[in-house]
């Protein structure tokens, strides 16, 4: 095989990061994307980035980020990887510098930091509030100066179908797609990367891109390749509904002294009736709004499921800014507040925005080792398609680092692998086998001729996604939904392409993804369903507490026809011991924290 | 399904080399739609305003939120993007709203362009700073507030295409890389260790179909979704270049 090739799969921060190492590392690479890499998803996140720099005199230190991480994680993340991750932040932030990142800056000209959820110091670089905008352009440019050099070639608008797996069960590389000539064809590759992002879409609407279905996990999922803590799914606190999605309204609105109300019913213990209830700061003194995502969540679904206090009684309590200084709103926040103005057509540096949780980040993904490599030998995953640096729940600005931080792990792995593998001579008809394989299923797929819309199937997918799976879970329903799943597998059978064109066709490659997101709905609901406690963003009212003695364990979906099979593994608690998690006191109140210093 | 509905009517072509044509299509109405919810709408229910069967369009879209710059089209006659028009806005009075492709760019199918060569360009002027390698090297050059603001305001260009679309000079009959890219060559001359390679960038810009090319028409600026100052970029970028020119000898190391 040529040792020197290596795939990366997904343009966004974590596979631009991952091509950046390989390729300086001397290897020559192939950057397959849906999209142009400039459009992918990394480039919506707004607040920040993590990295305990220290600039503001708070005593702040990588240790203290990583407990706040595994603390916030609700103990679930291995330790070792996420300690490397915040010992790497500072550094990581320091290179975007380099790199032309315009950072907000100090007076002195320093690089200005923020504050963000579960966490007491100010620990966030941010460049406005389209931080992963300016993070990506930077990544972006750099593998453009790679691809001048013809060190990089990229693959844009082809799709990942599949990974080309020898006898053995090695991947060999991949069969994608061209979504323009519909072409489809096979990139033998003697190590693989697959960066292919969250699966937001599976829950219909979200904060995430369309281009966020987890397809390219869940082929080589349905290929052997474990997935893990599928059940952890973040709906963040604040975001806009809308018909087409539900957009983002950055934690660091929250970090910059923006407050979440209610107006009050006058009860006992609450402000006269109609003034402004702070129920975050009245629930979590200690934290206030900056309490962690899934804690946020929690809270406002009980004051307006629950208590029935929602604005007007609907589903919505206020997020406001419009006591803070509008100079230092434009300033820090204007590319989030400028959104809530296009699309809702208030101006927040006067009127309390109105917002309501949706679902944002995938915490579970592709299992892999601390080497970045899946259980399919030679195949990669990096950034939000893996699981390992977020455990239950994942703070705010840590994705971020998390993305790039895995991409500088992988890419020397992935050399490194590939270059071991100089004895291996590939067999054409391995290759043969697997473009066979995807010539065969998209030639069924354009033929379809039944009586399902994938379109109208994918609504309902989201529906029962998002109703059942995500801030409250109750047993009998994630059974029905279970269940449900497998209903649509059937529909799925019967649907009507409707187009046939073989150029540009965007039905069939939507009726794949969808195939391929019902069967990763499966493993993460099936994963819920078993874990019975409640941990992180994972809450079952019928199991209040969380369980270590059972469940502080990684869930490993694998998947057979009937339903994907779960086992258990430990996890790696070997720097901190897990204490109770609670937002109402401060961190230094809980047992432990000294530990390890 | 009772009840109000609007009307798109969408310029359609099934390749670079098929014959375009209108289809008119009418959409259940649902307050606070934009043009994406409506095209995703009608996939559900792929079905023209004669109530004949019709193939799905082909449109491009991603983060919904006005950042990645996927879903540029002309709509109501303007270059913009989809996701941010709003149909209370566009169609007060129920009248059909238009859309069709930036034709700028080669027409892949129905509303699907292709913009290579935006990105294309950003190579030729350089946009990007000369990295050491990205090991730890520490921090970067200190910058002041009033720099990072200039910056910031350039670095959100997200590539969308409108500038391109909406300027009379560029076309396929011109050379001209249009106003996008001279704004990002303008971004990283800004920047300390940018400007470390600031001629290459201002001879790319003095080369064909550089900067000279603009006729000063103004349109992108206002068609910019982002609100980046690209005249201001483009005046900048002409007075380097010219200073360039007459003097740059002499700033040779």
């Amino acid at each position: 095989m040529d040792t020197n090739r290596i795939i990366v799969v997904g343009g966004g921060l974590a596979g631009l990061m991952t091509v950046i190492k390989a390729a300086e590392a001397g290897a020559q690479v192939d950057l397959f994307s849906v999209v142009p890499v400039k459009r992918s998803h990394s480039v919506c996140a707004q607040g920040g980035i993590n990295g305990a720099v220290n600039t503001k005199g708070e005593g702040d230190s990588p240790w203290e980020h990583f407990d706040d991480t595994v603390y916030g994680g609700d103990f679930l993340g291995n330790q070792t990887p996420i300690k490397g991750m915040c010992e790497a932040a500072p550094g990581i932030i320091y290179l975007f510098d380099r790199m032309g990142v315009p950072f907000n800056r100090t007076p002195e000209g320093l690089l200005d930091f923020r504050r963000f959820g579960g966490t007491k110091h100010h620990r966030t670089a941010f460049a406005g509030a389209t931080t992963g905008q300016q993070l990506l352009y930077a990544l972006d440019e750099q593998v453009r100066r790679f691809e001048a050099q013809g060190k990089v070639k990229k693959y844009e608008g082809w799709e990942f179908l599949q990974a080309i797996l020898d006898d053995e069960g090695v991947c060999r590389g991949v069969i994608c797609q061209n979504l323009k000539t519909m072409e489809i064809k096979a990139f033998p590759a003697a190590a693989t990367v697959l960066a292919t992002g969250g699966n937001g879409m599976i829950f219909g609407k979200s904060t995430n891109s369309l281009i966020n279905t987890g397809t390219a996990q869940s082929a080589v999922y349905q290929q052997g390749a474990s997935y893990a803590n599928g059940e952890f799914i973040q709906v963040h606190p604040t975001s806009i509904p809308g018909g087409d999605k539900l957009r983002l309204m950055s934690e660091s609105i929250r970090g910059e002294g923006g407050r979440v109300w209610v107006p009050s019913d006058g009860s006992e213990g609450r402000p006269p009736k109609g003034q402004p209830w702070y129920f975050l700061e009245d629930w979590y003194p200690a934290y206030g709004n900056l309490v962690p995502r899934d804690i946020a969540t929690r809270a406002i679904f009980k004051v307006c499921v629950e208590l029935k206090m929602g604005i007007n009684g609907e589903n919505q309590v206020y997020l406001d800014v419009s006591h803070l200084d509008p100079k230092m709103l434009e300033r820090k926040l204007g590319g989030v507040l400028e959104i809530y103005e296009m699309f809702v057509g208030d101006d927040p540096k006067k009127v309390p925005m109105r917002i309501f949780p949706g679902m944002h980040y995938t915490m579970g993904g592709l299992w892999v080792d601390f080497d970045q490599m899946t259980n399919i030998p030679g195949l990669f995953a990096v950034g939000e398609a893996e699981y390992q640096y977020h455990g239950a729940n994942r703070l705010g600005a840590n994705s971020l680092l998390s993305t790039v931080y895995g991409g500088m792990v992988c890419g020397p792995k992935a050399v490194q692998w590939a270059r071991n593998q100089a004895k291996i001579e590939l067999k054409s008809s391995v290759v043969d086998r697997a473009q066979k394989q995807q010539e065969a299923k998209y030639q069924a797929l354009i033929n379809m001729k039944g009586t399902e819309n994938p379109f109208v199937i994918h609504k309902e997918l989201g529906e029962w996604m998002t109703d059942n799976m995500t801030v409250v879970r109750y047993n009998d329903r994630l059974e029905k939904t279970y269940n449900h799943l497998f209903e649509l597998s059937e529909r799925w059978q019967r649907v009507n392409i409707d187009d046939t064109a073989g150029w540009s066709n965007q039905v069939v490659p939507f009726t794949r993804q969808l195939f391929n997101m019902i069967e990763l709905a499966k493993a993460m609901t099936r994963g819920a369903l078993l874990r019975n406690e409640s941990r992180g963003a994972h809450y079952k009212p019928d199991f209040p507490e969380r369980d270590d003695a059972n469940f502080l364990k990684t869930t490993r979906a694998d998947w057979s026809e009937d339903g994907p099979r779960i086992s258990y593994e430990e996890v790696d608690t070997s720097h901190i011991k897990p204490r109770a998690r609670k937002y109402d006191t401060d961190k230094a109140a809980t047992a432990g924290v000294a530990q390890g210093k | 399904m009772s009840g109000r509905t609007i009307t798109l009517r969408i310029k359609r072509q099934d390749g670079p080399q098929a014959e375009a044509r209108w289809e008119e299509y009418r959409i259940p109405y649902q307050p606070n739609m934009n043009i994406i919810s409506a095209l995703m709408e009608l996939r559900r229910n792929p079905v023209n305003a004669r109530g004949e069967k019709s193939p799905p369009v082909s449109w491009e879209a991603s983060c919904l939120e006005q950042v990645c710059g996927s879903c540029s089209m002309v709509i109501n006659g303007k270059p913009r993007q989809a996701c941010s028009a709003l149909v209370d806005r566009l169609s007060p009075d129920g009248s059909p709203i238009t859309l069709e492709p930036m034709s700028t760019f080669p027409i892949v199918r129905d509303l699907v362009i292709d913009r290579s060569r935006m990105f294309d360009a950003l190579k030729k002027v350089h946009a990007w700073v000369d990295l050491d390698g990205s090991h730890n090297l520490g921090p970067g050059p200190r910058q002041s507030p009033e720099v990072q603001e200039v910056a910031y305001d350039l670095s959100r260009c997200m590539t969308c295409g409108v500038c391109l679309e909406a300027c009379p000079n560029v076309n396929d009959r011109s050379p001209f890389i249009g106003p996008a890219p001279i704004s990002q060559a303008r971004l990283f001359n800004l920047h300390p260790s940018g400007a470390m390679h600031r001629n290459e960038r201002l001879e790319a810009l003095m080369d064909v179909g550089g900067v000279s090319d603009c006729g000063n028409s103004q349109n992108c600026v206002e068609a910019c979704p982002k609100g980046i100052p690209l005249t201001e970029s483009i005046a900048a970028m002409k007075r380097d270049t010219t200073l360039h020119a007459l003097v740059g000898f002499l700033q040779k190391p």
